[in-house]
């Protein structure tokens, strides 16, 4: 079999690309999520970007993504004040908190979406939930010379373009902040006795996540940055105590499952013979929690069967020594 | 308004919104057990994760000769594996060192990537009622027959029946599940059962509000009931109130107006309920703790001036009855 | 009556090998350093956690068939305080095995629960929301439920943890009366003073069971050291301090 560099490089390589450094970069902020137990924060922040994003739409009266940005950025800040609030004054347990608040949000851009007729534009609950990865295509490049041509990279999808500047800005951020990060997920009481301010550092983080999910899911879809902010992380975090290894382990992991994923949801209406092609993103979140439910089983420390091996022995040693 | 009037008074429509009202309170109940269970989440989790099952629903039942859009199998296969994404969180977050929100969340992601996958297969099938499948993310209800809607409003009613006949052994579960163990009661058991409660309500709920959204109607009015009373009872009734209430106004104004999605109206109903409840409520609402806090400190400097003065730090017993008294104020 | 109970989390053993016969109508204190295992050993007998190795029997049968007959005390940290309960509500929950499935509480069981709240000295608090009573009423509403169930074992989990003083002498009050009706009381308690005053049986844990037996033969300087290791001071005269 042949590869046919103009459709490779039209369809499947764009595709592929925003799917990995969509997974790439949530993935990677996804490992303080998932340290922090705030696993469900980044479920919530997909969903409340949603009127954020509608909102920036309506103001610019454009799909301008300097204006959807900002919004999604503001409804975030909005959103974890509210959360905050109905915690503190409300005395609603974290979850319910979140739940509440994200749920109101989305109906609202939802609402917003159909109320003012872009249910057929841009902007549709369909392409927030599972993306647009389909139609992700890169028209210019024919040959693998073109690889090489600026003019080419000019004409690149614009979501393609926009994690191009989004994934070193979050890898930097993090690399930046990894000291701190580390100690406000670790312990936010000595975190804040030392003066780094946990409260701020954790508004950052989430603005951070907002970019994240703003930036991945017009092309993946809400359900992927989901799927991608917490399966690898968990993934990792079962095969190593070192938080610098989970780190560039989650992002691995994230590129492993969105290429497997990918190349799973291409191929296999081949080979069943069947016409159309199965969701991309559905597919990749599905093959991220496939490599999670690996490490929950096989994992060499922490996977149930090594655990299962352990208590067996400790069984044995008890029944010995009695 | 006439035009109103005739638009909410036909047969279907009527029906309907009994549906929803009904759907609304019994959600609520059940809700109200699983806010105090600390199950919100799960419940979103259990709503996104009905997609596989209504895709998996739509193609079992394509295969064995059946209508697609047939609801009671697509129903069944939402509750199915809302359930099993229920015992994979439970599975993840007792067997394996990652905590209960990371296990949440991987079972929603990955059951709403599979419903995802399977929803693509339906769409590349060239057969009809595929494109129904859609409403269920998000809820309609112009696509309900009055007989699905009677169906929903009876189911409805059992599950508030169900949560209402066992609320003495739900406030014992909720409040202390240790303390229910050590009296004989099944603990895991009725665990069970409150899940099950709430499966039964999202599955009910799919058509009217949609998967996304249902964890609201769950939540949603509980937590606005929370702020007015200290009692569960009182709590419970005025929960059901709620989110009757949220479903009426929500699914009428559907149906009323164009382009308003029932989901979004109903959810964005009880926010404002909530929202309401959260800066109005007496002693819990955002005005009464400023009011108190505001005596507070009034009274302290009122006492720093003058020695002999007494603090008054009277709570707020106003309107709702409680007889507990002033709270937390302290002289 | 425990027989080599063995607890494990994740390998590693929380409570290993701990064999002890209950004394019928006996106030038996449960003693050791943090992390000992006392909990554990409460909510094995209580069946909520599974014994990795080993046997518990109450009153003779196997543990799984009487659990309703244990009365219990949580730990105040597992509650959580902001349950829309009131105190009397709470008392009830003991009552509700008598009144059975799907029964309401009726009138009569609310007369019945305010009793033993009375008996607590907290009559005037039976419509206080549980989060707004003090800790040591909180204390006294869940062992008014504890009471409610009537039940031949108690297993309390620090109930005497940072109470009050007038809440103190009403727990041991209850205690006594509960001693005296011939019922088997296991209290968890930290406070190795009152220890010898409060009960009359004692059992030192420290993963493994240290010691078991009456106060008089189990309360002695060579028993504690042994329990809490090096963690303990005895001081002139013959009073110990433990220094965690």
């Amino acid at each position: 079999m042949t590869l046919d560099p103009a459709l490779f490089l039209t369809v499947d390589f764009p595709a592929w690309a925003v799917a990995s450094l969509s997974s790439a970069v949530c993935a990677l902020l996804g490992n303080f999520l998932v340290l922090r137990r705030q696993a469900m924060m980044g479920d919530a922040v997909t969903h409340v970007v949603l009127p954020g994003i509608v909102v920036g739409f309506l103001i610019a009266d454009a799909h301008s993504a300097v204006h959807m940005t900002l919004g999604a950025l503001v409804a975030t800040v909005l959103a974890v004040g509210l959360i905050e609030a109905l915690r503190r004054f409300g005395r609603l347990e974290e979850g319910a908190a979140m739940g509440t608040v994200f749920t109101v949000m989305f109906a609202f851009g939802i609402v917003l979406i159909e109320q003012t007729g872009n249910a057929n534009s841009h902007i549709s609950p369909d392409h927030a939930l599972f993306g647009n990865l389909e139609a992700t295509v890169w028209v210019g490049p024919t040959a693998w010379g073109d690889l090489l041509s600026a003019d080419m990279w000019a004409l690149l999808p614009p979501e393609f373009a926009t994690l191009l500047w989004v994934v070193p800005l979050t890898g930097g951020a993090v690399l930046l902040f990894y000291k701190e990060l580390k100690l406000a997920t670790f312990d936010p009481l000595l975190s804040r006795s030392l003066g780094f301010a946990p409260g701020a550092l954790g508004l950052g983080f989430m603005v951070f996540v907002a970019i994240a999910a703003v930036a991945s899911f017009e092309a993946v879809g809400s359900i992927l940055v989901v799927a991608m902010f917490i399966c690898p992380a968990a993934t990792a975090r079962l095969l190593t105590d070192r938080l610098a290894v989970q780190l560039w382990l989650s992002v691995a992991i994230a590129v492993l499952a969105a290429t497997l994923g990918y190349v799973l949801a291409a191929s296999a209406p081949v080979w069943a013979g069947t016409p159309g092609a199965l969701s991309a993103a559905g597919m990749i979140a599905v093959a991220a929690g496939g490599l999670e439910l690996a490490a929950i089983l096989f994992a060499p420390r922490y996977g149930l069967l090594a655990r299962r091996r352990r208590a067996a022995i400790a069984r044995a040693a008890a029944g010995v020594s009695s | 308004m006439a035009e109103i009037v005739r638009l909410l008074s036909s047969y279907n429509t009527a029906v309907v919104l009994l549906a929803a009202t009904l759907l609304g309170a019994a959600g609520a109940v059940a809700g109200t057990f699983a806010l105090l269970h600390k199950r919100s989440l799960v419940s979103d989790a259990i709503g996104h994760a009905a997609l596989p099952g209504i895709a998996g629903g739509f193609l079992v039942a394509l295969a064995f000769g059946f209508d697609g859009r047939n609801l009671a199998i697509l129903l069944s296969g939402a509750a199915l594996s809302g359930a099993l994404a229920t015992v994979m969180i439970s599975w993840i977050a007792s067997q394996t060192r990652l905590s209960e929100d990371t296990a949440i969340a991987t079972a929603l992601a990955v059951f709403f990537g599979l419903g995802a996958v399977l929803l693509s297969v339906v769409q590349s099938l060239q057969v009809s009622g595929q494109a129904g499948l859609d409403s269920f993310l998000l809820g309609t209800t112009a696509a309900i027959s009055a007989r699905e809607a009677g169906t929903i409003a009876v189911m409805a009613l059992l599950v508030a029946l169900v949560g209402l006949g066992l609320f003495k052994e739900f406030r014992l579960l909720t409040f202390d599940a240790a303390f229910a163990g050590a009296m004989g009661y099944p603990v895991r058991a009725l665990d069970l059962g409150l899940m099950a409660l709430l499966l039964l309500v999202v599955a009910l709920g799919l058509k009217t509000v949609g998967l996304i959204l249902i964890v609201a109607i769950v939540i949603l009015p509980p937590a606005a009931a929370r702020f007015w009373t200290d009692r569960l009872g009182a709590m419970t009734a005025l929960a059901a109130l709620f989110g009757a209430g949220a479903g009426a106004v929500g699914a009428g104004a559907s149906a009323v107006l164009d382009d308003l999605p029932t989901g979004g109206a109903i959810v964005m109903t009880a926010g404002a309920l909530l929202l309401i409840s959260l800066v109005a409520a007496p002693r819990r609402g955002l005005v009464a703790q400023g009011v108190v806090a505001a005596r507070f400190r009034l009274a302290r400097r009122r006492e720093a001036r003058a020695r002999s003065g007494q603090g008054l730090g009277q709570g707020l017993g106003q309107g709702s009855g409680q007889g507990t008294g002033e709270g937390r104020a302290r002289p | 009556m425990v027989d080599g109970l063995t607890v494990t989390y994740g390998g590693k053993p929380a409570l290993e090998d701990v064999s002890y016969t209950a004394p019928p109508g006996g106030l038996v204190a449960v003693v050791g350093p943090n992390g000992a295992g006392k909990s554990t050993f409460i909510k094995a007998v209580m069946g909520q956690v599974s014994a990795t190795a080993g046997e518990i029997a109450l009153f003779g049968k196997s543990a799984r068939s009487n659990r309703s007959v244990v009365g219990y005390v949580p730990q105040r940290t597992s509650v959580d305080w902001d349950f829309p309960v009131s105190a009397l509500d709470v008392v009830t929950m003991g009552l509700y095995r008598r009144i059975g499935w799907l029964w309401p509480v009726r009138a009569k069981h609310r007369r019945q629960a305010f009793g033993y709240l009375d008996r607590m000295g907290l009559a005037d608090y039976a419509d206080r929301q549980i989060g707004q009573l003090s800790g040591g009423q909180q204390q006294r509403v869940f062992l008014a439920r504890a009471l409610a169930q009537d039940a031949d074992l108690y297993l309390m989990d620090e109930p005497l943890a940072g109470v009050d003083a007038k809440t103190e002498r009403t727990i041991i009050g209850v205690l006594q009366d509960l001693k005296d009706e011939g019922r088997s009381v296991f209290v968890v308690h930290h406070d190795l003073r009152t220890v010898p005053e409060y009960f009359d049986h004692l059992m030192l844990l420290n993963t493994r069971l240290v010691a078991a037996g009456p106060m008089s033969e189990t309360f002695t300087v060579a028993n504690l050291q042994q329990t809490y290791g090096g963690h303990m001071a005895v001081l002139p005269g013959g009073a110990t301090a433990v220094v965690d």
